[in-house]
């Protein structure tokens, strides 16, 4: 059976960094850090008390009026906020695509935290009576993708995929697969979070998977250096529009690049911690490699997962090298979480964009805050500073809690 | 503030309409363009403003600002 290529004609972003595309990539370029004090929020009594807050979100009213942002948790209306300028920049709704074969698939994490704990507390103090009828449409994880297809009128598949800080980077692969199988003629994907509330930040926190660092936010998310301790809660979203190549290049789109491979996988291991050497994260890597018909030499940017904590990154090293072997010393690794924080659900989709970023400006970006390598993280990582360097391909690895990994192989436009 | 300035205040608040367009005729799904569950929010609003407890079968015969406002004035005697 013969696979339809699949076009990368559209992003959108939202994170620490920014709140447009622009704004994110040229910031993450200039090595900038978005990890600050929260504060939306009382942190009064918080563990931690730093994040990579969106800052200055106002949803535009003409994607969701203004009763209804009260009531949509944060998920949803990052949702709509990246997907708004993600059209846009793919010029989709030009496109003459039956509505039924235009689809959406994102992933998330978590869903709404922040009305559920909001409406918990209501339903302690004030009772069942009071919980509010949106509190289920907004907290439910696939609430973004309704949203998105109420607007726009899309009318193909519509789903959320939940795989912790995996779930984007699988939503990519399954997006890009309805291309591939062409049951869908253009995919809105990638993934939305918004879950930095004092109860999460307590989960997480009680799992010791969280910096403390909370005298120096800015400088707390550092993966691969010695003084690592934990990643960094994060926010946003990554939206990515995906065609079908050919009638993307037939209505004359610009091609951004393509997305050539994926993989999943699992780890059999453990409920949180990474395999040891990485085995998962080698076998999806193995995988994307194989199904994209690409040599590993090929490779020249991998955006890692490299979250900050003490043994993810040196597992994901691991497993780098066993699938790259020597070439492994010649590519560029970074983690844009040393910028953005984590992003958890969104990670994939915002990380996707980065590679994507990369592949058509020739710029990688770094990983910031990395003074003191820890030598059982020995590659090269794109140190403190972005770099000129043309890629033809770029992967991505998103891995999550229950043992999942994703990886995605992007290539530039020819 | 008459009741039914509280009432026209209320819903105005909740629904982001401008108070000048809202009047005692204003019909909740005919002019508001509320559906059910913007409907269950809105008589929770109400009871947590004028402390009563509007029962489920009540809220169906709740179909204009005029039927809170004659609606409350009963329960206030």
């Amino acid at each position: 059976m013969k696979l339809n290529r699949v076009a990368v004609t559209g992003m959108g972003a939202i994170c620490g960094l920014g709140n447009t595309l622009n704004e994110v990539w040229s910031n993450a370029i200039a090595g900038k850090s978005g990890i600050t004090a929260l504060e939306r929020q009382n942190t009064e009594g918080w563990p931690v008390t730093f994040g990579g807050e969106v800052k200055n979100f106002k949803l535009n009213p003409e994607l969701m009026d203004l009763k209804d942002q009260d009531r949509f948790d944060l998920f949803n209306q990052y949702a709509l906020h990246c997907t708004d300028e993600a059209l846009k920049h793919s010029r989709l709704l030009d496109a003459n695509y039956a509505p039924e074969k235009i689809g959406i698939i994102f992933g998330t994490g978590l869903g709404g935290f922040p009305h559920l704990e909001a409406n918990h507390k209501i339903f302690l103090e004030k009772g069942a009576r009071r919980v509010s009828p949106f509190f289920i449409p907004s907290v439910i994880p696939n609430m973004p993708e309704g949203l998105v297809s109420i607007k726009w009128g899309f009318k193909g598949i519509n789903f959320a995929i939940a795989s912790a800080c995996a779930s984007s980077a699988h939503a990519l692969g399954i997006a890009a697969s309805e291309i591939m199988l062409g049951r869908q003629d253009a995919m809105i994907t990638g993934g939305t979070e918004g879950v930095i509330t004092g109860y999460t930040i307590a989960g997480f926190a009680s799992m010791k998977a969280l910096s403390k660092r909370n005298d120096e936010p800015h400088r707390a998310s550092r993966p691969y250096d010695l003084d690592r301790d934990g990643f960094v809660m994060g926010e946003g979203a990554g939206v990515i529009v995906l065609e079908n190549f050919e009638k993307a290049k037939a209505r004359g789109a610009k091609i951004i690049a393509e997305i050539i491979g994926f993989g999943a996988s699992s780890d059999a291991n453990h409920i949180t911690a990474p395999h040891p050497e990485g085995l998962g994260a080698l076998i999806c890597m193995k995988q994307t490699l194989e199904m994209a018909g690409v040599a590993k030499e090929e490779v020249g940017y991998i955006n890692a997962h490299g979250t900050s904590t003490p043994l993810g990154d040196v597992a994901e090293t691991q497993a780098i090298k066993k699938v790259f072997g020597e070439h492994s010393y010649k590519l560029a690794v970074s983690s844009t979480k040393s910028m953005t924080g984590h992003l958890l659900g969104a990670a994939g989709g915002l990380e996707s964009i980065f590679c994507i970023k990369a592949l058509e400006t020739g710029i990688l970006p770094p990983t910031i805050n990395l003074d003191n390598q820890d030598p059982s993280c020995d590659l090269y990582y794109v140190p403190n500073k972005s770099e000129m360097r043309n890629v033809k391909y770029a992967l991505n690895n998103s891995f999550g809690f229950g043992g999942t990994n994703s990886s995605t192989l992007f290539k530039k436009a020819d | 503030m008459e009741l039914q300035d509280k009432v026209i205040k209320l819903v105005s608040e909740a629904t982001k309409m401008d108070a000048a367009n809202i009047s005692l005729n204003t019909s909740f799904v005919d002019d508001l363009n509320l559906d059910s569950l913007d409907m269950v929010e809105l008589m929770m609003k109400m009871e947590d403003e004028f402390g009563v407890e509007i029962p489920e079968d009540e809220t169906e015969n709740l179909k204009s600002i005029g039927d809170v406002v004659t609606y409350l004035k009963s329960k206030s005697h």
